[in-house]
C-alpha cells in the first residue's frame, strides 16, 4: 500500500469513527429521554416509587440500560476505528501521529476514549458516557476543522524528546478531559441533590460524592503526567530544538497556567470552603486553560509552537 | 495603676509580635497558598497575548507602531516583560515564602508523627465512617494476633487488659513524606531556575556563508545575560567559520515546500586552537566549552554591489533577507551612507522561487528553495538617520526623512536576478552578484539545568507517592462475652475514600479466615 492510499484509509477510518461516536452519543441521549419517559408512567400507575432518590438496581427501567449497553459497544467500535485512523496516519506519514493539531486531536481523543473505556471496565463508569462523548466529539470537530493533509514534519519537531513530551501531554490531557466530564456531572448532580430534586435522568447517575471521587482520581493521575510533559520533557525538547529550556512562548505560558490551576484544584480539595463545588469549578477552569493552549494559542497567537 | 491596666500593658507590648504571628499564619495558610497560585495563573495570562520583549523584541516594536497611545501605558505596567515585572515577581516571591513557611512546620510535625504510636481507639465505633462486628470462638489474644498478621505492613500496637484488648494500626506515612518531598522539590526547582537565569546568557547572531563569528559581545545581534554574568570575562574564547548552509525541502506530494533538512557546516576553534569541522542541525547543537550553539533559523543573503555614477563601488556585501513566511518571501534593506554625495536606502523583497501568473501583478514566491531567485526593491534618498547615535536596525529602513525615488509616473522599482544589474535613475547601478545563504545561531549557556529538571523529576515521584498512598487508621477491639469473643473493627481514612466499606468487609473476611472462622458460622 502506498503512503497516499494509507493516508486515504486513515481518513476513512477517522471519518467512520466520527460517525459511530455520534451514534453512540445519541444512544446516551436516548437513554436519558427514555429514562424520563418511563419514570412518570411507573409513578402514574402507582407501582413504582416516586422518583426523587436514586433507584435501586432492580426497579431501574430496562430500556435505558439496554441503550447504555448499545452506547458502550458503539463507543468501543468507534474507539477502535479511531485508533485505526491514528495508526494508519502514523504509517502514512512515517512518524508518530501527532505532528499537527488535527493529528493531536484524533490521537488524543482516541487515548481519552481508551482511558474512559478502561474505567468503564474497572469502575463501571458508563454513566459518564454521554458527557465524555460530548467532549470528545467537540474536540474531534475542532481537530477535523483544522484538517491537514498527511505529510512529514519540519525538522524542529522531529526528535525522541518530542514524542515523549507530546505523548505525556496527550495522556494527561485525556485524563483531564475525563475529569472535566465528571466534574460537570458532579456539579449538576450536586445541585439537584441540594434541592432535593433528583429527576429520573439524574437518578441514573451515582451520588454526587462518588462522581467527585472519580473526577479527583483521574485529575490526580493526570497532574503528574502533565508535570512531566510540560515541565520536564517539554523544556528538554525546547533546549534541543531552540537552544533554551524555557522561553515564555505563549504555548509554554499556557502549559504553565494549566499546571498552576490544577495544582490549585488539588489544594482546593483540602481547603475548607473550597472543597466540593468550588474545587470542581477549578478543575473545569483547568481544562478550559488546556483548550486555550491547544486550540486558541495554536490558531491565533504566533509563537514557536504554532505548527504550519 | 489598676490591676486591669497592668494586665493590659504586656498585651499591648506584644501586639506587633502577635500581629506578625497572625500575618505569618495567614501567609502560610492553605487558603493563601491557593489564592496565590490562582493569582499567579491570572498574572501569567497577559504575557501570552501581549508581545514580550524577551521573546520577540521586534513584535514589541511593531506593537508600538500599531498602538502608539496604548503601548507606553502598557510599558509602565510592565506588560511587555510580564515575567520579570514587579507584580509578577511579588506574587512569585510571596508564594515562595508561603511555601517555605509551609514546609518547615510540616516537616517538624511529620518528624514527630514518625515517632508517634497509633492513637487509641475511639469509644464508639458506630460514629466512624466504616465499622463492623462479629463473634468468634477464638480467644481475645488469638483475635489480636490474627489482626496483626492481617494488617501486614501497618504500624501496630496491641493493648490488652482484663476483659479484652484492642489493636491500633496506622499506615500510609509515605503520603506526607511524598507531599513534603514534592513541595521541597518545587523550591529546589525554582532556586535552580533563578540560578540559571542569574548565571547564564543567551545570544543570537546571523552569519553568512563564508563569514566567521568569534564569541565576543560586539559580534552578537541580540544578547541578554543574567545579573551575575559578565560578558567581558565570562564568554568562552571560541570562533567559527561558516562554510556551507545546506537546506533541503520536499519537492513533491502534499508536503511540497516543507523543510526536510537544515544543516550548517564549517570549522571552529577553541581557545585559539583548531578544533576541526562542525556540523550543526536542528536538534543537534554544537557544544563548545560550557556553551551550546544551536541552529535556529536560516535564509538567503544575496551579495549586492552598488556603484555610483563615477563607477566607484559604494556598497558591496551580502545582505541577509529575513524570511517572513514558509515560502521564504524575505524582506531586506541596503543602506548606502554615501553615493554621489547623498544617502541611499533600498528596501524590498527577496523571492527564492519567483513566479507571476499574471505579468501585470507582482511576483510571489511559490517554493522555499532557490529555483528562480529574484529581488524586488524600491529606492529612497535623503537622511538614513545613521548619525543620530541611536543604533538602527539593519533590517528596516527609517524613511521618515527620505523621499522615494520616482521613475516616470510610478515608483522606481528594481527587479534583478543573480548576475543581473540595473541602472539607477540618478546614475550608477545595483548588481546582484551571487546568492549566499545565512544561518541564524542561538548561542547560550544555561548553568545547572539539571537542578530544576531533576527537582521537578524527583517532585513527580514524591507527588505520585502522596497521591497513591492512602493513610488509614484501623482499630480492632475484642471483648470476651461469655464463651464467645465479640470483635469490633473500624477504620478511618485521612483522605476520605469511597471504597472504605468494601475494605472493611475484606479485612473482616481475611481476619475470620485467619481465625479459621467460616463466615456462615456468623450468628447473633
Ligand atoms: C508553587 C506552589 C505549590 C504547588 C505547585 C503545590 C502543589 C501541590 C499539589 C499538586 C498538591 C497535591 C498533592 C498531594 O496531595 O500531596 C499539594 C498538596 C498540599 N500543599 Fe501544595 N503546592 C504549592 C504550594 C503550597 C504552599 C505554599 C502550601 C502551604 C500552605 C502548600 C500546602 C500543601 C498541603 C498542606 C498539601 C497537602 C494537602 C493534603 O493533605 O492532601 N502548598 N500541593
Amino acid at each position: 500500500m502506498t503512503t497516499d492510499q494509507m493516508a486515504q484509509l486513515s481518513n476513512y477510518l477517522t471519518g467512520s469513527a466520527f460517525a459511530v461516536l455520534w451514534i453512540a452519543f445519541f444512544c446516551h441521549v436516548a437513554e436519558w429521554i427514555s429514562a424520563r419517559r418511563e419514570a412518570p408512567v411507573a409513578v402514574a400507575a402507582g407501582q413504582g416509587p416516586v422518583v426523587t432518590a436514586d433507584h435501586d438496581a432492580d426497579d431501574r427501567p430496562e430500556t435505558p440500560d439496554r441503550l447504555v449497553g448499545i452506547a458502550v459497544s458503539l463507543t468501543v467500535l468507534g474507539t477502535l476505528l479511531l485508533i485505526g485512523g491514528s495508526v494508519t496516519r502514523g504509517l502514512a506519514t512515517q512518524r508518530a501521529p501527532y505532528g499537527n493539531m488535527y493529528e493531536f486531536g484524533v490521537t488524543g481523543t482516541a487515548i481519552a476514549l481508551t482511558v474512559y473505556l478502561f474505567m468503564v471496565w474497572r469502575s463501571r463508569i458508563q454513566w459518564m458516557g454521554g458527557v465524555v462523548l460530548a467532549v470528545c466529539l467537540g474536540i474531534l470537530t475542532m481537530s477535523v476543522s483544522s484538517y491537514t493533509p498527511a505529510g512529514p514534519l519540519v525538522p524542529a519537531l522531529n526528535t525522541f524528546w518530542k514524542y515523549i513530551h507530546v505523548t505525556s501531554i496527550m495522556v494527561a490531557a485525556a485524563m483531564f478531559m475525563v475529569g472535566a466530564a465528571a466534574s460537570v456531572l458532579y456539579l449538576v448532580k450536586q445541585r439537584a441533590e441540594d434541592r432535593g430534586a433528583v429527576g429520573p435522568v439524574l437518578a441514573r447517575f451515582p451520588a454526587a460524592a462518588r462522581i467527585d471521587q472519580v473526577a479527583f482520581r483521574v485529575n490526580a493521575i493526570g497532574f503528574p503526567m502533565w508535570t512531566f510533559g510540560a515541565l520536564i520533557s517539554g523544556p528538554i525538547w525546547a533546549h534541543l530544538a531552540w537552544g533554551r529550556y524555557w522561553g515564555w512562548d505563549p504555548k509554554e505560558v499556557w502549559a504553565l497556567i494549566t499546571w498552576i490551576v490544577y495544582a490549585g484544584y488539588l489544594h482546593a480539595r483540602v481547603t475548607a470552603g473550597w472543597k466540593g463545588r468550588r474545587a470542581a469549578y477549578l478543575a473545569l477552569v483547568g481544562f478550559a486553560t488546556f483548550i486555550v493552549s491547544y486550540y486558541i494559542v495554536n490558531l491565533f497567537i504566533s509563537g514557536q509552537h504554532s505548527y504550519a | 495603676m489598676s490591676p486591669r491596666n497592668r494586665r493590659d500593658q504586656p498585651a499591648s507590648e506584644l501586639r506587633p509580635l502577635e500581629f506578625g504571628r497572625w500575618a505569618w499564619r495567614q501567609l502560610t495558610s492553605m487558603r493563601t497558598a491557593l489564592l496565590l497560585l490562582l493569582l499567579l495563573a491570572v498574572a501569567a495570562v497577559p504575557g501570552s497575548f501581549i508581545p514580550q520583549r524577551g521573546v520577540d523584541a521586534r513584535a514589541v516594536q511593531a506593537y508600538y507602531l500599531d498602538h502608539p497611545k496604548l503601548a507606553p501605558i502598557l510599558e509602565d505596567l510592565g506588560a511587555f516583560s510580564v515575567f520579570s515585572s514587579v507584580w509578577f515577581s511579588a506574587i512569585y516571591l510571596l508564594l515562595m515564602i508561603s511555601l517555605v513557611g509551609c514546609i518547615l512546620p510540616r516537616t517538624k510535625v511529620y518528624a514527630q508523627a514518625l515517632r508517634a504510636r497509633p492513637p487509641k481507639a475511639p469509644r464508639n465505633f458506630g460514629r466512624l465512617p466504616a465499622s463492623d462486628r462479629f463473634e468468634t470462638d477464638a480467644s481475645v489474644a488469638e483475635v489480636l494476633a490474627a489482626g496483626r498478621r492481617v494488617l501486614g505492613r501497618a504500624r501496630v500496637d496491641v493493648v490488652e487488659d482484663a476483659d479484652g484488648g484492642e489493636l491500633r494500626a496506622e499506615k500510609g506515612y509515605l503520603r506526607e513524606f511524598g507531599n513534603l518531598v514534592f513541595h521541597i522539590c518545587i523550591v529546589v526547582a525554582l532556586v535552580g531556575v533563578a540560578l540559571g537565569a542569574l548565571l547564564g546568557y543567551r545570544g543570537n547572531v546571523i552569519v553568512v556563508e563564508g563569514d566567521g563569528f568569534s564569541n565576543t559581545l560586539s559580534q552578537y545581534d541580540e544578547f541578554s545575560a543574567g545579573a551575575m554574568f559578565d560578558p567581558e570575562t565570562d564568554l568562552e574564547p571560541w570562533s567559527l567559520d561558516l562554510g556551507d548552509v545546506l537546506t533541503r525541502f520536499y519537492v513533491e506530494g502534499t508536503n511540497r515546500g516543507a523543510p526536510k533538512l537544515f544543516r550548517a557546516t564549517g570549522g571552529y576553534t577553541e581557545g585559539g586552537r583548531d578544533r576541526g569541522d562542525f556540523s550543526i542541525e536542528v536538534n543537534h547543537p554544537l557544544s563548545v566549552g560550557s556553551e551550546d550553539v544551536f541552529l535556529v533559523g536560516q535564509g538567503y543573503a544575496p551579495v549586492l554591489r552598488v556603484t555610483d555614477s563615477a563607477g566607484d563601488v559604494v556598497f558591496d556585501g551580502a545582505v541577509p533577507f529575513l524570511p517572513t513566511d514558509s515560502t521564504y518571501t524575505s524582506t531586506g534593506v541596503v543602506q548606502v551612507p554615501d553615493s554621489d554625495g547623498t544617502q541611499l536606502g533600498f528596501q524590498g523583497f527577496f523571492l527564492p522561487t519567483a513566479y507571476s501568473p499574471d505579468p501585470s501583478k507582482p511576483s510571489v514566491s511559490v517554493f522555499p528553495g532557490a529555483l528562480n531567485p529574484r529581488i524586488g526593491m524600491n529606492l529612497w534618498t535623503g537622511d538614513l538617520g545613521l548619525d543620530e547615535g541611536i543604533s538602527k536596525s539593519v533590517y528596516s529602513l527609517d524613511t521618515t526623512k527620505m523621499t522615494q525615488v520616482k521613475d516616470g509616473d510610478g515608483n522606481f522599482r528594481i527587479d534583478i536576478g543573480p548576475g543581473e544589474s540595473q541602472a539607477l535613475p540618478g546614475g550608477g547601478k545595483i548588481e546582484f552578484v551571487e546568492l549566499k545563504q545565512f544561518a541564524r545561531f542561538q548561542i547560550g549557556h544555561t548553568p545547572v539545568p539539571w537542578v530544576p529538571l531533576s527537582g521537578v523529576g524527583l517532585g513527580i515521584l514524591g507527588l505520585t507517592l502522596s497521591l497513591l498512598v492512602r493513610p488509614r487508621r484501623t482499630w480492632i477491639r475484642a471483648r470476651r462475652d461469655g464463651s464467645r469473643t465479640v470483635v469490633e473493627v473500624a477504620a478511618l481514612d485521612r483522605v476520605p475514600r469511597d471504597d472504605l466499606p468494601a475494605d472493611i468487609d475484606d479485612l473482616l473476611s481475611r481476619l475470620r479466615a485467619d481465625l479459621g472462622d467460616a463466615p456462615e458460622k456468623e450468628l447473633s
